[in-house]
């Protein structure tokens, strides 16, 4: 029976409509009660004046690398990593090697999560065998599993043949899952490096068009119509994508979608250095994208913010632009630049800034313990000091990998605590070890 | 002045162009001599690095370095089969740094190589022509052979014709060109001309026939034969057809009008045989300006130390 007192914070819970100074009672491992003034014998008390208690941020979209590629990352780094940035639950996006596409694949990240101790890896699988859009992943299985996955994807790579895409949606109505697109259309996208437009046509990099996001983003929610299954696009990056949502939404379709961080922070200008840190896909847009995403954020058409966080070894990244391979790591900044580019400058309030990085992540994939502080709930939150500034240090991520592309960036907002069902893995911004082992 | 490195023609102001082409051409004079040879770089070492086949821009350059006394080492090597033998760019550039490598000319099948290259190392290094983005040598050896011709470059009307996007040649003298004043078109089918490229301050036009009696300049830009198989026009002939330089329209030019060529040419598709060899075709001038312009910069850029950090 262990007793937590988490005193003057600002408590910001969008799922309960709190947003208040007021004290935090945990007990094994639950939220108590919330309240001012609150004293309880032999609790121990954590002062987080002038800081922000807000329920654990939950990740959509996390590349693990495990299994596989160990040497970028591991279930254990990417949750220290997470950890760090205030995360009680990440998704693992199922492109390791092998695939998760098979209910023993799934079990045991899910199983290695459980292990590392420091979020929930909640665990998705491939949509196709083998990411190839060719046959169906044991789609059933997988969903009765262990791990009980909801979330399917071929993440990394678009659905390419209709027919197949039809045929999965329907499936999944019947399991309960989710089909969630990466949107890119290959044909029009291949060998691309960058966005095309101005900026890639004189830089002389290969275009991948808004068109390849936005054809597929069109044709599944003409499929998600046709057979009632959800759809959740991953990673919108263009002004037509959002739009397109916006009107299925209107519509009264059930699809939701995500952005990232560094798609409503960065814009393709920033690749005229041919850094391949810059490098992502899909790619950084032009200012106008960027400011859709801001704008969809804003109005709730986008519903979660989600890092694709990808870690890539060094010497993959130090190689020509056109080699080296897309993706940036983003666990432990994506917090503070959702402070730093879109609460500070007023887009979002830090209750709806909460609501996308924690409150609506966690009800699309059914996270009954995460994304609330409603009492009663296990006890997932973070402390954060939303004013703290503090520079983005590639050398000191808890990640594997250090494939920032905001080295040396000043930003707002750091995480002091975080509370992982009940149990502190974080506290004055260290990770603590075997927290829960 | 020009800089540490020459990556870009974009870095270039009209007086740093003029500077060049008037070196370039004082420098010239030396070829002429019996003994052609100055000491300027004796003691410096540069380094031809090329990723990417190249006959004539390696020993150009190979050629201008030895005639200004430099040593001269070139590293040849196809871009993935230094990745396939396990030394990567970086690992090379590094390399070459600690042999105290004092210029490195890059030739490369990634745009941007030479960019990621000037930042690994402390040497000058020369962009000898980067994927489909520049080829700045290319650009002032080409300013240089118009400006012989004409004297001035300001308000010449300039044809570039056939594939820019894929293009350095292209992308290097749009933006030589412009900054000299020059007023250019870009002629060939919409599948082979950015959408946005009218952005850098050229016209684009998809006919070549109402404009060549107003021409100064034909530049013809070759047409790479896979291109064939994306689907970017439907063949040879019929690009021959539309946008080729043949006997017929070559005699639409005025007087005194130019064709050039980068080279090497498809004879019969983007330009026939009888335009390549006309007294109008100074393709083979371009050949040997690019010496001259290539000992320019080496010689502006290696020469004096007021020349390179000022």
């Amino acid at each position: 029976m262990s007793d937590v007192l988490i005193t003057n914070g600002r408590v910001v819970d969008p799922a309960t409509s709190l947003d208040e100074i007021a004290d935090i009672h945990l007990t094994d491992g639950s939220i108590a009660r919330i309240g001012t003034g609150l004293s309880v014998a032999g609790a121990e008390i954590v002062d987080v004046t002038g800081a922000v208690v807000a329920p654990g941020l939950v990740d959509m979209h996390t590349h693990l690398r495990e299994p596989g590629r160990e040497d970028e990352e591991t279930i254990a780094t990417a949750s220290a990593a997470a950890a760090a940035g205030g995360y009680t639950a990440i998704c693992a996006m199922p492109n390791t090697d092998p695939v998760q596409d098979s209910a023993s694949v799934v079990d045991q990240v899910w199983a290695s999560g459980r292990e590392a101790g420091l979020v929930e890896v909640v665990v998705s699988g491939a949509l196709s065998k083998g990411l190839k859009g060719e046959r169906m992943a044991d789609l059933g299985e997988m969903a009765g599993s262990a791990a009980r996955v909801r979330l399917f994807t071929d993440d990394g790579h678009g659905v390419q043949d209709a027919l197949f895409a039809r045929r999965v949606m329907e499936y999944l109505v019947s399991v309960d899952g989710i089909y969630a697109e990466h949107c890119e259309v290959e044909a029009l996208a291949a060998g691309g490096q960058m966005h095309e437009g101005e900026t890639s046509h004189r830089l002389g990099l290969r275009g991948i068009p808004a068109e390849a996001e936005e054809l597929m983003a069109a044709r599944d929610i003409a499929l998600a119509k046709m057979t009632g299954c959800r759809l959740h696009l991953l990673h919108v990056s263009t002004a037509g994508t959002v739009e397109l949502v916006r009107r299925a939404k209107s519509d009264g379709l059930h699809v939701t979608c995500e952005a990232t961080p560094h798609h409503f922070t960065l814009t393709d200008a920033t690749l005229e250095g041919y850094d391949p840190m810059c490098k992502v896909n899909p790619p950084l847009r032009p200012a106008r994208d960027r400011a859709a995403v801001i704008e969809g954020l804003k109005d709730g058409t986008i519903d979660a913010i989600a890092t694709d966080h990808a870690p890539h070894a060094q010497q993959e990244k130090d190689q020509e632009f056109s080699y080296a391979p897309p993706g940036l790591v983003g666990l432990e900044t994506a917090l503070a630049l959702t402070i730093t580019e879109l609460v500070d400058p007023g887009h979002l309030t830090l209750a709806v800034a909460v609501e996308r990085l924690s409150t609506t992540p966690a009800r699309i994939l059914g996270l009954d313990g995460h994304g609330s502080l409603a009492t009663g709930r296990p006890a997932n939150l973070v402390v954060f000091d939303p004013a703290a500034e503090w520079m983005v240090d590639p050398m000191k991520l808890r990640s594997k990998s250090r494939n920032t592309p905001f080295a040396g960036r000043t930003l707002k907002g750091k995480v002091l605590h975080t509370f992982f069902n009940g149990k502190q893995t974080v506290t004055a911004g260290e990770v603590v070890r075997g927290a829960l082992v | 002045m020009i800089g540490k490195h020459l990556l870009s023609m974009n870095q270039l102001t009209a007086h740093d162009i003029t500077q060049i082409l008037d070196t370039a051409e004082s420098l010239r004079r030396v070829t002429d001599r019996p003994i052609k040879k100055l000491p300027t770089l004796r003691g410096r070492t540069v380094c031809n690095l090329f990723y990417e086949a190249s006959t004539r821009t390696r020993i150009s350059f190979e050629l201008a370095a030895k005639r200004l006394s430099a040593d001269v080492i070139n590293f040849s090597a196809d871009s993935r089969s230094s990745v396939a033998k396990g030394e990567s760019f970086k690992d090379t550039a590094w390399t070459l740094e600690a042999m105290g490598v004092d210029a490195i000319i890059v030739r490369h099948g990634s745009s941007g190589a030479p960019h990621q290259l000037a930042q690994w190392v402390d040497a000058h290094v020369i962009n000898a022509g980067d994927g489909a983005h520049e080829h700045p040598t290319q650009a002032l050896l080409d300013l240089f052979s118009i400006r012989e011709r004409f004297k001035e470059i300001e308000g010449l009307k300039v044809a570039i014709v056939g594939d820019i996007i894929h293009s350095r040649v292209a992308r290097s003298n749009v933006k030589g060109l412009i900054t000299m004043g020059a007023e250019v078109t870009l002629v060939g089918p919409a599948t082979l001309i950015p959408r946005e490229a009218a952005s850098w301050g050229a016209t684009i036009t998809h006919q070549l026939d109402p404009l060549l009696e107003d021409l100064d300049v034909c530049y013809l830009l070759r047409v790479q034969k896979e291109r064939q198989n994306e689907q970017l026009f439907p063949s040879l002939r019929e690009y021959a057809n539309l946008w080729g330089l043949d006997a017929r329209r070559m005699s639409k030019m005025k007087a005194d009008a130019l064709v050039m060529h980068p080279g090497p040419m498809n004879r019969g598709v983007e330009i026939a045989a009888e335009v390549s060899e006309s007294p109008r075709s100074i393709i083979l001038d371009q050949v040997a300006n690019g010496l001259a312009v290539r000992m320019s910069l080496l010689y502006l850029m290696l020469g004096s130390n007021e020349g390179i950090d000022a």
